[in-house]
C-alpha cells in the first residue's frame, strides 16, 4: 500500500501500458463499470479494464473479488448498474448480436446438459447460434472436439466426464467459431495438475494464433506462465493493470547483505541514505532504491564491514500479488 | 475441408467485423426450435409423461369396455357424465371423454413440467449463460421456449385424442355422431370437429404454458416453477367450483377450458368460444409479456 504499487489504473486508453491505444485496437474497454447486486453488495467498483488486441490478459484477484461478476458484465449476462464497455470496439450489450459470435467464452466453469454425449451438447450450441452455417456444423464440432483431445469422447454422455473433460468441452464450445477473443474465467479451476497443464497448453495455442485471450484466475502461477498482461482486482476494484515486466518493475527492489556486524552494516546502509532498515541476525536489507548495488557494496566494504554475501532481489510476483490483493490470497490452490 | 467458397483470411482471425454472416431470422430461428424440441423430445421423463398422455385413454376404453354405464341412468352431471354415456354408442367420444377428463389435472401437469423447465432448468444447470454468450439472444432464446411449449402442448393433446380415438375404434362401435344438442352428424364431420376440440384443448394448454414460461422466468428452480403452475391451476379450478366466486370467475385462467363443448352443438354456440379463446389469447399476451420483461432484464448469475 506505501510501495505506490497501488495504481488505481484511470482513463479508458490505459495509461499504464504505455501510449494510449486507439479503441480499434483494444478487445475489451471498459470506462467506470459498477455493478451493484440488488443487495446493496457492491462487487464491481468503477473499473476501468484495458485489453489491447493480441495480449493474453491475465485477470488475477482473490475469490469474491468481482472476477466473475465483470466477467459476466463483459459478455452482457449481468447488467452494469453504471459505467459501459466494449469489446472488439463495439458497445455492450447492446452490440452483443454482432460482436458475441466473434467471442468465444467459458463463464465460472463449464455447464452443459448431462444427459447429452460431449458431441451432441456442442451441436446444440451450435443450433442456438444464428450466425453459424448448419451444413458446416458436423465438420466444426469435430475439429473443435479435436482441438481439446476429446474426439476419442465424443459419444460419452457429459455426466461421465471428469472434470478435466468438461472444462475441456467448454473450451471446445468457444472454439467452435473462428474467434478474436476468447475468455476464460478459472478455466483450470478444480483440475489435477496434469489438466492444468493441459489447459495452460490449450491457452498458449489459441495466443499464437493472434487471438487475444482474456484469462481469470486466482492462481498466481497460473498467469505468471501464460499471460502478457496482469490485471488485479482486489474487492471490486482494478488495483493493478498493465504488462507483466512493468508489474515486475513495480516491485521495490532492496539490497540484502549477509555479514557477521549487522549493527555497522546498518549504519552504512543508512548512511547512505537507504529506506527501510531491516537488520536480524546475520543479515541486513534495506530498499535499494536509486543506488547501484556496487557502491553499495564499495561503501560496506570501505567501512570494513565483513560481506559474506550480497543480493538484491526483487521481490517475487507473488508478493507483489499478496502485497496487492491482502490477506487471503490463495496463492498455491 | 468445405469447398470454400471465400479464398481464408488471413491470420487465424478468419471474421471479418462485419462478417457475422446473416442467415437470415427464419432459419436459424427453426434451426434452434428443432434442437429445442430435440432436447425436450429425447428427455426420458418427458417421454414418460408422453406414455402416460397415451396410456390413460387406454386404460378408459378398456374399464369402460369391461363395464358399460347403463345408457340414461343417472349418477353424476356435467360434461364427463355427458360424453361418458355415449362412449357405449359411439367409440369417438371415448376423445372427447378422455380429454375432458385430463384436462383437469393430467394434461395440465405435463404441459406444467415442460413449461416450468424451460428457462429454470437451463438456469440451474448453468446452460442458459452459455447459450446466451453463444449468442442466443435473449428474446430469441424466449421466443423459442415457448414456441416449443407450444408443439409440446399440441403433440400432448393430440396423443390423447389418438390414442382415445384408436381405442374408441377398436373397443366400441363407430358411426355417425350424436352431437350433445341432439342432432347427428357424418362420422366425418364427427372426426372434423374432434380436431378443432383437440386444437382448442391445445391452445388452452398453450395458455397455461404462458404462465409456466413466465414463473420458470423468475427462478432457478423448476421444480419451484413446476408446483406453481399446478397451484394456480388447481386453485383456479377450485375457485371456478365455488358459487360465492362467480363474480370473478369468468376471468380465471381455467374457466373456459371446458367451453369446447359448444363445438359439439349444432349450432356452434360461437360466443362461448369467443369467450374462451379471448380469454386464452388474453392470458398468453399478458404472461409472455411478463416474461420477456422479467427475461431480458435479468441478471443471469446462475
Amino acid at each position: 500500500m506505501s510501495t505506490g504499487l497501488e495504481i488505481t489504473a484511470t482513463g479508458p486508453a490505459g495509461d499504464t501500458t504505455g501510449p494510449p491505444l486507439a479503441t480499434a485496437e483494444l478487445a475489451v474497454a471498459t470506462h467506470g463499470l459498477t455493478k451493484r447486486f440488488r443487495g446493496g453488495q457492491l462487487a464491481v467498483n468503477q473499473l476501468d479494464m484495458v485489453v489491447p488486441r493480441g495480449a493474453v490478459y491475465g485477470f488475477l484477484g482473490p475469490n469474491g473479488s468481482g472476477k466473475t461478476t465483470t466477467i459476466r458484465m463483459l459478455l452482457g449476462l449481468v447488467y452494469p448498474t453504471s459505467g459501459s464497455h466494449e469489446l472488439l470496439a463495439t458497445a455492450m450489450p447492446s452490440g452483443s448480436a454482432r460482436v458475441l459470435p466473434r467471442v468465444g467464452s467459458l463463464v465460472e466453469g463449464p455447464a452443459f446438459y448431462p444427459q447429452l454425449s460431449g458431441r451432441a451438447n456442442l451441436a446444440r450450441i451450435d443450433a442456438v447460434d444464428a450466425t453459424a452455417d448448419p451444413r458446416t456444423s458436423v465438420a466444426r464440432v469435430s475439429a473443435a472436439l479435436e482441438r481439446v483431445g476429446l474426439l476419442a469422447a465424443a459419444k460419452k454422455r457429459y455426466r461421465a466426464y471428469s472434470l478435466g473433460m468438461k472444462q475441456r468441452l467448454a473450451i471446445a464450445a468457444s472454439l467452435l467459431q473462428p474467434r478474436e477473443l476468447i475468455i476464460l474465467d478459472e478455466p483450470t479451476n478444480g483440475l489435477d495438475p496434469q489438466g492444468t497443464r493441459e489447459v495452460r497448453a490449450l491457452i498458449r495455442e489459441i495466443a499464437t494464433d493472434g487471438i487475444t485471450v482474456l484469462v481469470s484466475s486466482h492462481l498466481l502461477a497460473e498467469v505468471e506462465q501464460i499471460c502478457s498482461h496482469v490485471g488485479v482486482m482486489r474487492t471490486g476494484r482494478l488495483v493493478f493493470q498493465g504488462t507483466l515486466e512493468e508489474m515486475r518493475a513495480r516491485g521495490a527492489a532492496r539490497v540484502q547483505v549477509r555479514t557477521t556486524n549487522p549493527g555497522r552494516a546498518s549504519g552504512v546502509l543508512e548512511s547512505l541514505g537507504l529506506a527501510d532498515i531491516q537488520a536480524s541476525d546475520g543479515e541486513v536489507s534495506a530498499q535499494i532504491g536509486e543506488h547501484a548495488p556496487e557502491t553499495v557494496n564499495r561503501a560496506l566494504v570501505l567501512a570494513d564491514v565483513p560481506v559474506a554475501g550480497f543480493d538484491t532481489p526483487r521481490p517475487s510476483l507473488e508478493d507483489l500479488f499478496v502485497e496487492l490483493t491482502g490477506e487471503g490470497f490463495d496463492v498455491d490452490g | 475441408m468445405s469447398t470454400a467458397e471465400a479464398p481464408p483470411l488471413p491470420g487465424g482471425v478468419a471474421r471479418a467485423a462485419g462478417g457475422a454472416a446473416r442467415r437470415g431470422v427464419v432459419r436459424p430461428w427453426l434451426r434452434m426450435l428443432r434442437s429445442e424440441l430435440g432436447l425436450i423430445f429425447r428427455r426420458w421423463r418427458n417421454l414418460l409423461l408422453l406414455a402416460v398422455l397415451v396410456g390413460i385413454p387406454v386404460l378408459l376404453g378398456i374399464a369402460l369396455r369391461v363395464s358399460v354405464p347403463r345408457g340414461g341412468g343417472g349418477g353424476g352431471n356435467g360434461l364427463g357424465a355427458a360424453f361418458l354415456f355415449q362412449v357405449a354408442g359411439n367409440g369417438v367420444f371415448l376423445a372427447f371423454l378422455a380429454l375432458t377428463i385430463m384436462l383437469t389435472l393430467v394434461l395440465p401437469l405435463v404441459v406444467a413440467v415442460v413449461a416450468g423447465d424451460s428457462l429454470a432448468g437451463e438456469a440451474s444447470a448453468g446452460t442458459l449463460r452459455y447459450l446466451l454468450v453463444v449468442p442466443a439472444g435473449r428474446s430469441r432464446l424466449l421466443s423459442v421456449k415457448y414456441a416449443a411449449i407450444v408443439v409440446f402442448s399440441l403433440i400432448s393433446c393430440l396423443l390423447v385424442a389418438a390414442s382415445a380415438l384408436i381405442m374408441g375404434v377398436a373397443l366400441f362401435p363407430v358411426g355417425p355422431v350424436t352431437l350433445l344438442s341432439g342432432t347427428t352428424v357424418p362420422l366425418s364431420e364427427g372426426l372434423l370437429r374432434l380436431l378443432f376440440v383437440v386444437l382448442y384443448v391445445s391452445a388452452a394448454m398453450a395458455m397455461l404454458g404462458a404462465i409456466g414460461l413466465a414463473l420458470s422466468s423468475l427462478t432457478e428452480h423448476p421444480i419451484a416453477a413446476i408446483a406453481a403452475i399446478m397451484i394456480i391451476t388447481v386453485a383456479s379450478e377450485v375457485s371456478d367450483n365455488i358459487p360465492q366466486f362467480a363474480v370473478v370467475q369468468p376471468y380465471l385462467p381455467t374457466h373456459w377450458w371446458l367451453s369446447f363443448d359448444s363445438l359439439l352443438r349444432t349450432p356452434i354456440d360461437t360466443t362461448e368460444l369467443t369467450h374462451g379463446l379471448l380469454s386464452i389469447g388474453v392470458y398468453i399476451v399478458i404472461f409472455c409479456s411478463i416474461a420477456w420483461a422479467k427475461f431480458s432484464n435479468a441478471d443471469i448469475t446462475s
